[in-house]
């Protein structure tokens, strides 16, 4: 069971059961809708900006262990970072997961968002994986529509 | 339903056939439970396919050399053996396309959009239970012909609502549409009764075979359906071929999705004449060396004996259904009895959503499909996001299900 117990670390299961910051945002400045038809996964993010800071995030939705624990983790990883450093924490995140299986992890700069490494042995996730991660990109940009992920 | 239940045949001499199943897969033995999304292939429909390209390549119906007699011969062969394999009094019933899909979209076209039975304001019914493929095309006829679309419902335990027929049939009703076999929930539809019911106000029954004609006996003239689809990759055979069997009559009134070579007697700058039934829908070089696997996987089929596939199946499932029932927190969909079901069972858990236990079988090495399995109406009508599925074939015994209850039970060690 060592590949599966590398997907589900505790930490994602705690998420999982236990999701931060799931509640809507009555007072959000920029929120975004995501889907992913494949699995029929849904989320939405909710963010609160003071300029250019996040100084509130939060998810609700729908979907598979990964995706839910990952849109919890983010929601906690962005609150109180600029724009510029949330994309910066995307693109770290991204590259660990669509990367080489086993290659190292600035866990600094990565925080508990490490734990999803074990994603990049399971290619078919990586999407779940991102879903909320693509959604607050669009929250951000404030574009309009739904982020489908195909 | 005991673990010692007899099986017809020799699983294990029959997964030797399947060079597939020798591999590992995560160092785990393969245990392959998704025929419903595709079939494996024995080595004798990829020996046909190999002999074919490497002994007597050359296109169909136009070399005028021995090669091409050779291709001809062997591409119309299966033709006959595809056609007494449904049942059909005539070869010249049955069509090559590309898929099911192909196939459905080439009636919606071909008979109800283009050709002259369907009018403005007429009726199609269907069911929610269809699969995206016999959905879709439809849509495009109500869209650009401007007639109803209508739905038979289903019940808690997944079986057809036969009754609302009585309602939903009237005389503008032209086309009748039904999958035999649920993909989601193996519902076993009654065919024969639904065709019955279209007759009696001359609407023609469209039949979506793709998950039955490779499961049980199916014989079109015992249905009577005036059309029905099915795919050679779901049957043991490769992608990149399926059938659309007609009546004659009904053929001969369906309209060419494609138009090119070979479909055509005669072409001129101005006009052009249709080939005979069933060539006029098989425009382009067809997929010849897909459609000579398809007529291997006819035979290996046929000797197996089409009853004893589908008793085997409703053995193997008959064992998982029971099995499931001792997983924890696991729900089943469709019919709780196995003769009216296929071998697909469908399944959530309590603790756990479909794609985290797919992820985690696929550790065990069991693979099974999650998702919507292109039947969202289905998925609404239930509430569901997502389900499970597995999904059972000649090549699957009592072992296989063994496995895949004790994977299930390590997706509750995870998420307990």
């Amino acid at each position: 069971m060592a590949d599966l117990r590398e997907l589900y670390q505790e930490v994602i299961l705690d998420h999982t059961k236990n999701p931060r910051n799931y509640r809507t945002m009555a007072d959000a400045t920029a929120q975004a809708d995501g889907n992913n038809p494949l699995c029929g996964d849904r989320v939405t993010v909710y963010l609160k900006l003071d300029g250019d800071r996040i100084v509130d995030a939060s998810f609700q939705g729908q979907g598979c262990a990964i995706s839910k624990s990952s849109a919890s983790i983010m929601t906690e990883a962005v609150k109180g970072k600029t724009r510029a450093e949330a994309e910066v924490l995307f693109d770290r995140f991204h590259e660990m997961i669509t990367g080489k299986p086993g290659a190292p992890v600035d866990g600094k700069a990565l925080g508990k968002l490490a734990v999803f490494q074990g994603v990049s042995e399971f290619p078919l996730r990586v999407k779940c994986a991102s879903l909320a991660w693509h959604t607050l990109r669009s929250a951000l940009a404030e574009k309009p529509g739904i982020v489908t992920l195909e | 339903m005991a673990r010692t239940a007899k099986v017809l045949f020799d699983v294990p001499e029959i997964k030797k056939d399947f060079p597939i199943l020798q591999r590992t897969v995560r160092d785990k033995p393969l245990t392959y439970l998704d025929s419903t999304a595709t079939s494996q292939k024995p080595r004798q429909v990829i020996d046909a396919m190999t002999d074919y390209y490497s002994r007597y390549n050359a296109n169909v119906h136009r070399a005028i050399y021995e090669l091409g007699e050779e291709s001809t011969r062997e591409y119309e062969g299966a033709r006959e053996r595809v056609a007494a394999f449904i049942g059909a009094k005539d070869p010249m019933e049955v069509a090559y396309t590309k898929s099911t899909t192909e196939s459905l979209n080439l009636v919606a076209y071909g008979y109800a959009l283009k050709g002259k039975r369907v009018q403005k304001g007429d009726e199609i019914i269907g069911t929610v239970l269809e699969h995206h493929s016999n959905h879709v095309p439809w849509h495009f006829v109500r869209d650009l012909k401007g007639v109803t679309l209508k739905y038979v419902d289903v019940d808690e335990d997944g079986r057809l609502k036969m009754e609302q027929y009585d309602d939903l049939i009237t005389k503008r009703t032209k086309v009748v549409t039904v999958a035999q076999v649920s993909n989601v929930l193996g519902t076993i539809n009654d065919v024969k009764e639904i065709a019955k019911r279209a007759h009696e106000v001359g609407a023609v029954c469209v039949v979506d075979a793709a998950q039955s004609v490779p499961h049980m006996p199916v014989d079109v003239r015992e249905l009577d359906c005036d059309f029905l689809a099915f795919s050679g990759h779901k049957m043991l055979g490769p992608t990149g071929v399926g059938v659309l069997y007609g009546k004659k009559e009904v053929l001969e009134e369906t309209e060419p999705l494609l138009g090119g070579g070979e479909m055509i007697s005669e072409v001129h700058l101005g006009t052009a004449k249709w080939n005979d039934v069933p060539y006029k829908f098989e425009g382009g070089t067809p997929p010849i060396a897909e459609v000579i696997g398809l007529g291997a996987a006819v035979d290996y089929l046929t000797k197996l004996g089409m009853p004893a596939v589908r008793q085997h199946e409703m053995n193997v499932t008959g064992y998982a259904l029971q099995e499931l029932s001792n997983v924890a927190g696991l729900r089943v969909y469709g019919p709780k009895d196995v003769r009216q079901r296929g071998g697909v069972v469908s399944f959530t858990m309590a603790k756990a959503h479909p794609h985290d236990i797919a992820s985690i079988l696929d550790v065990e090495g069991v693979c099974i499909r999650s998702g919507h399995h292109c039947a969202q109406p289905l998925m609404d009508r239930y509430d569901l996001a997502a389900t499970a599925r597995a999904s059972f074939y000649v090549y699957n015994d009592l072992e296989d299900v063994d496995r895949l209850a004790a994977a299930l039970q390590k997706v509750n060690e995870v998420f307990g």
